[in-house]
């Protein structure tokens, strides 16, 4: 599979997991296009860690408001209903489990939900934005990313080696090869891509997988 | 009462070796005069808070350009390479924040409280140093309160007796580091007489508010 088509894949599959009037927090890069693909009849609400509940699509060009950008520096619209805050409010909204599920990419995870996402000393130390708030406080917290990295090296580990940027937090991992739940049992397989062998699979991955007894292969 | 003052009166109150609070995300709601007047004052060995270190160009961007700060508390610096140069040169001594242990490390400074308790950071980096407090079977840090010298804040309406009201996304950190600072001054795009602004849509009360400049 491509990557374009497998990034696809990721997202289409992600925005099956919401409940109509869910509010979601979608992190920067692919999570953002999961709005893109939502089911019929369902409808989030998106929330922008700088202050605000109910992001739009983007403006069109010669339409930006040099005061709304969203949390990923780019130009955003409000839907009608939208509201703004401060900083404070916008993370309790997050640190108080309002929010029912953030999306966001990952450098590694492993077999215990741990998420390594932020740092890599020595090459890219950005900070962490808020990337701890929002694991630790989402309901669910679903990692979209490549199965492998881009040397082809597995992602899904047994044990991060990156810094944390949260312990046990990952609920689902939606990957181009394969939909994993993270349990308190370990890390379940549950479905596959279409054209991918199960062994495809455990090859490509570094952490010990439960394969689920009704394994599925993945339909968007 | 007229809190309306001029930015030269302003460059009194800058000092070498003062915190700043800067109020903006990506540089999206920073008072850029306000910016430009701590570089014309020329002030070195600044403290600054806030949320991200601006973009090359823009907001507190410009100050980390300049080479006048010599700490940052931010929660994200990743859109501005000049602060990764300046970090690993040891020009600049970095404190990287979860961004709601920032925003509320701001507001606790700024509402009497010793600091507050978070599960944000556990088990991570972040906890090094810090106490770690366990509440009915769940892990938090313990995080203490932060405060300032001066808060540049940018507001979109200010009445002369400093009721503030943000627009949209610029509103961010603003409101917080009014609160925790001991000087404030606003950065206002409309400076208005007092009693037009309904007292219900007032977003800061002027109390927090000493000084106020034409955007």
């Amino acid at each position: 599979m491509s990557q374009d088509k497998g990034r696809e894949m990721i997202v289409k599959r992600i925005a099956k997991e919401f409940k109509d009037g869910d509010i979601v927090n979608l992190g920067i890069g692919m999570p953002t296009m999961v709005a893109n693909f939502l089911p019929e009849g369902v409808e989030i609400i998106l929330q922008s860690e700088n202050g605000f509940i109910g992001i739009g699509s983007a403006p069109r060009s010669g339409d930006e408001d040099k005061d709304l950008i969203n949390a990923g520096n780019q130009f955003a619209t409000v839907v009608p209903g939208a509201c703004f805050f401060d900083s404070a409010v916008s993370f309790g909204i997050i640190r108080g489990g309002h929010v029912d599920a953030t999306v966001l990419g990952t450098l590694e995870v492993d077999q215990e939900g741990n998420i390594a996402n932020y740092i890599i000393p020595g090459k890219m130390v950005p900070g962490m934005g808020g990337a701890m708030d929002l694991v630790v406080g989402a309901k669910r917290v679903i990692i979209a990313s490549e199965h492998v990295d881009k040397n082809g090296n597995p992602k899904i580990l047994k044990k991060c080696r990156l810094p944390l940027t949260a312990v046990k937090e990952a609920d689902l991992i939606v990957t181009d090869m394969a939909v994993i739940e993270c349990t308190s049992e370990g890390l379940i397989l549950k479905e596959i891509a279409p054209g991918i062998s199960v062994d495809d699979v455990l090859k490509n991955t570094e952490a010990e997988l439960i394969v689920a007894a009704d394994l599925k292969v993945i339909e968007v | 009462m007229n809190k309306v003052i001029s930015i030269e009166k302003f460059s009194e109150y800058l000092i070498d070796g003062i915190t700043l609070m800067i109020g903006g995300f990506m540089a999206v709601g920073t008072p850029e005069k306000l910016i430009d007047a701590v570089l014309a004052k020329g002030v070195k060995d600044l403290t600054v808070v806030c949320n991200d270190a601006g973009v090359p160009g823009k907001g507190s961007g410009k100050l980390l350009a300049a080479g006048v700060i010599k700490k940052y508390y931010a929660s994200h610096v990743g859109l501005n390479p000049e602060f990764g140069r300046q970090m690993s040169a040891g020009l600049i001594e970095a404190v990287l924040v979860p961004q709601g242990t920032l925003a509320e490390r701001i507001r606790a400074g700024g509402s009497g409280l010793g600091g507050f308790l978070t599960p944000a950071g556990v088990g991570t980096l972040v906890e090094e140093g810090k106490q770690k407090i366990t509440i009915n079977g769940k892990d938090y840090l313990l995080e203490l309160p932060l405060k300032g010298d001066v808060a540049l804040v940018k507001a979109h309406r200010a009445d002369k007796a400093g009721n503030l009201v943000f627009r949209k996304s610029a509103r961010n950190f603003n409101p917080l580091i009014a609160t925790a600072c001991k000087y404030v001054i606003v950065e206002a795009e409309h400076i208005e007489d007092i009693g037009t602004i309904d007292p219900d849509q007032v977003m800061l009360p002027g109390i927090f508010v000493d000084a106020i400049v034409q955007g």
